[in-house]
């Protein structure tokens, strides 16, 4: 795979030669590999919001390298400049930096930055609004009017004009109801697979990342302890929760279940493949049985309601659903 | 990022005796410096008043760095004044430089050095004081010294509430407006490059979404300060009971020491 953004040895410090001098990054490495989809987890304070914020040239590392393409970003003026064009970094509550006095004006903020002319301008709004799901009218209307969840589309949007290869997203879903969850998470993914633009989705919530990453990072203490398949990097189980990470609540299911005695492969990260691994235990047809247990794959929400309860009781439930899905 | 080292009205915590010394003594002390550096007229006085600074200072254990880094914002105006005191001061004697419309007297020297070092004494002396007390003690402090103007009509608790969330929000806000200069940065906003015009221009989307989030936080303010049965401050008790100690008595005595002293030496023109 041909790597798009990289850093090498990135180190960044706060506040240098204060007494509140603070290494929040210490020689990362860090690499996204063009098209894939990245999950960047970590804990509040670990530095991933730092890392992020050098991925388009926003902070300038205290020492080491960005490079995109494989060229520093910080070889020239423009070359930053162009990066944070390539690189969309979408922050944390984004809907508080509208500005505009339209949605279509505060979309086409990003793309008129980057010179275009108002053929292609008008074009990428439009498109834009389409990936997040703003309809016509809405375009025309105040960015002040509209709910929280939309002032969030906007934002995102605002973003995707400028049609980024690389798309950044710090905690995208963060206060949002979890349909309105699912709704942006899918709206990612929708832009993820129409532009082949590499997703980087930085998160604390195991569940979220789990089920849309192709590849996970995961940032502690300013470091990279581990990467890779979120498979291989949940095998990390007491690591992760030493790191006050844990693992998906499936995956903690499933742990519990081997420690009753239950023959079963633990590496399940999702509802589905939950699903699947219970009935290929039980030996059933996967059609109605898993309809019956978790409801229809498309019903995301619901079955994460449905993970979550289940791992927040504990195991007491899971023997009678089981048995449930065995009668 | 420069916003970051903006220090107006910053609080060091500590427990030196600065730290330890009621508001009310430490705001009085501050005006009583300010109207003697006003009476100084001589070198001596200057003398004197600048090493008090020093020995405060020192006291403080706030370190020159902290205050050195908060004269920044002022330097332009600082520099204005030496400018214009060394040129529009006119003596008697004859001209040490002259050139073109310019002339340069000593006594201009002398009033810009001293204008100069006026205004850093000036801000340094304001500095310790934020530095070495919170802002709840400020305000609480300053709310007892104005108490007496409530007499004649004054909203003495109202303004110094103003003040005091006011000087709470400002690291709120600065730390905000970082977030939303990132965030347009990120959108290829560019804060640095053109003219003024430009600039001023550039500034919108950084502004709006400031005032919006200011509104909102004040609207959310008020709404916690109503749910906790806030109603002014008609029988409000306190939960820090101010009192004046030894030291404090100390320290006032010394600061009308310290004006009368400066006054004396100025009217014998020493």
């Amino acid at each position: 795979m041909e790597a798009i953004l990289e850093t090498h040895k990135l180190t960044h410090v706060y506040s240098a030669g204060t007494p509140f001098e603070h290494a929040a990054l210490t020689d990362v490495d860090f690499t996204a590999y063009r098209g894939e989809y990245l999950g960047v987890i970590g804990r509040t304070g670990s530095g991933k919001s730092t890392l992020i914020q050098h991925l388009n040239g926003l902070l300038k590392p205290t020492s080491g390298q960005v490079r995109f393409e494989g060229r520093d970003i910080w070889e020239s003026k423009a070359r930053t400049r162009q990066t944070r064009f390539q690189v969309g970094l979408v922050f944390q509550y984004p809907e508080y930096q509208l500005f505009e006095e339209t949605v279509y004006q505060d979309i086409s903020f990003g793309p008129r930055n980057m010179g275009l002319d108002e053929g292609e301008v008008d074009r990428r709004v439009r498109q834009a609004a389409a990936f997040v799901g703003l309809s016509e009218q809405a375009l025309e209307q105040s960015p002040f009017e509209l709910s929280g969840g939309q002032k969030r589309r906007v934002a995102i949007a605002g973003v995707i004009a400028m049609e980024p290869s690389v798309l950044v997203l710090d905690e995208p879903t963060a206060g949002l109801d979890p349909v309105g969850v699912e709704s942006i998470l899918s709206n990612i993914r929708d832009y993820h697979r129409a532009k082949n633009a590499t997703i980087i989705l930085v998160s604390h919530s195991m569940d979220q990342v789990a089920r849309t990453v192709d590849r996970l990072v995961v940032v502690e203490n300013g470091r990279i302890p581990f990467t890779g398949a979120p498979r291989e990097v949940f095998a990390h189980g007491a690591e992760l929760a030493r790191m006050g990470l844990g693992v998906p609540a499936m995956t903690r299911v499933f742990h519990r279940l081997r420690a009753m005695g239950v023959d079963i492969d633990p590496s399940v990260y999702t509802v589905e493949q939950a699903r699947d691994a219970i009935l290929a235990k039980l030996d059933r047809g996967p059609h109605k049985a898993g309809q019956r247990l978790c409801g229809e794959g498309k019903k995301e929400p619901a079955d994460m309601e449905f993970s979550a309860s289940l791992a927040e009781n504990g195991m007491e439930h899971t023997p009678s659903d089981e048995g449930k899905g065995a009668e | 990022m420069a916003l970051k080292d903006i220090t107006l009205g910053q609080y060091f915590p500590g427990s030196t005796v600065l730290h330890r010394l009621d508001p009310r003594t430490k705001l009085v002390g501050t005006v009583a410096y300010i109207v003697a550096l006003f009476l100084a007229k001589q070198l001596v006085s200057y003398g004197i008043l600048l090493v008090l600074l020093a020995v405060l200072i020192a006291v403080s254990k706030v370190g020159l760095k902290a205050i050195v880094r908060g004269m920044k914002p002022v330097l332009v105006i600082v520099i204005i004044t030496a400018v214009l005191n060394l040129f529009y001061t006119s003596g008697g004697g004859t001209p040490l430089v002259q050139f073109w419309i310019f002339k340069i007297y000593p006594e201009g020297i002398w009033a810009a050095v001293f204008m100069v070092l006026r205004i850093f004494m000036l801000i340094t002396c304001t500095f310790l004081l934020t530095y070495t007390t919170s802002p709840i003690m400020l305000t609480d402090g300053l709310e007892r010294l104005l108490g007496p103007l409530k007499r004649i009509g004054l909203p003495v608790h109202e303004l110094s509430m103003m003040m005091s969330i006011a000087l709470r929000f400002i690291p709120t806000l600065i730390e905000e407006t970082d977030k939303i200069m990132s965030a347009q940065k990120a959108r290829g906003a560019d804060f640095d490059t053109g003219n003024l015009m430009q600039k001023a221009k550039a500034l919108l989307p950084l502004l709006v979404p400031l005032f919006i989030s200011a509104f909102r936080r004040a609207d959310e303010l008020a709404t916690a300060m109503e749910c906790r049965c806030y109603h002014g401050g008609e029988g409000r008790t306190r939960l820090r009971q101010l009192k004046l100690r030894g030291m404090d008595i100390a320290f006032l005595a010394g600061c009308l020491t310290l004006c009368v002293g400066i006054g004396v030496l100025r009217y014998l023109g020493l």
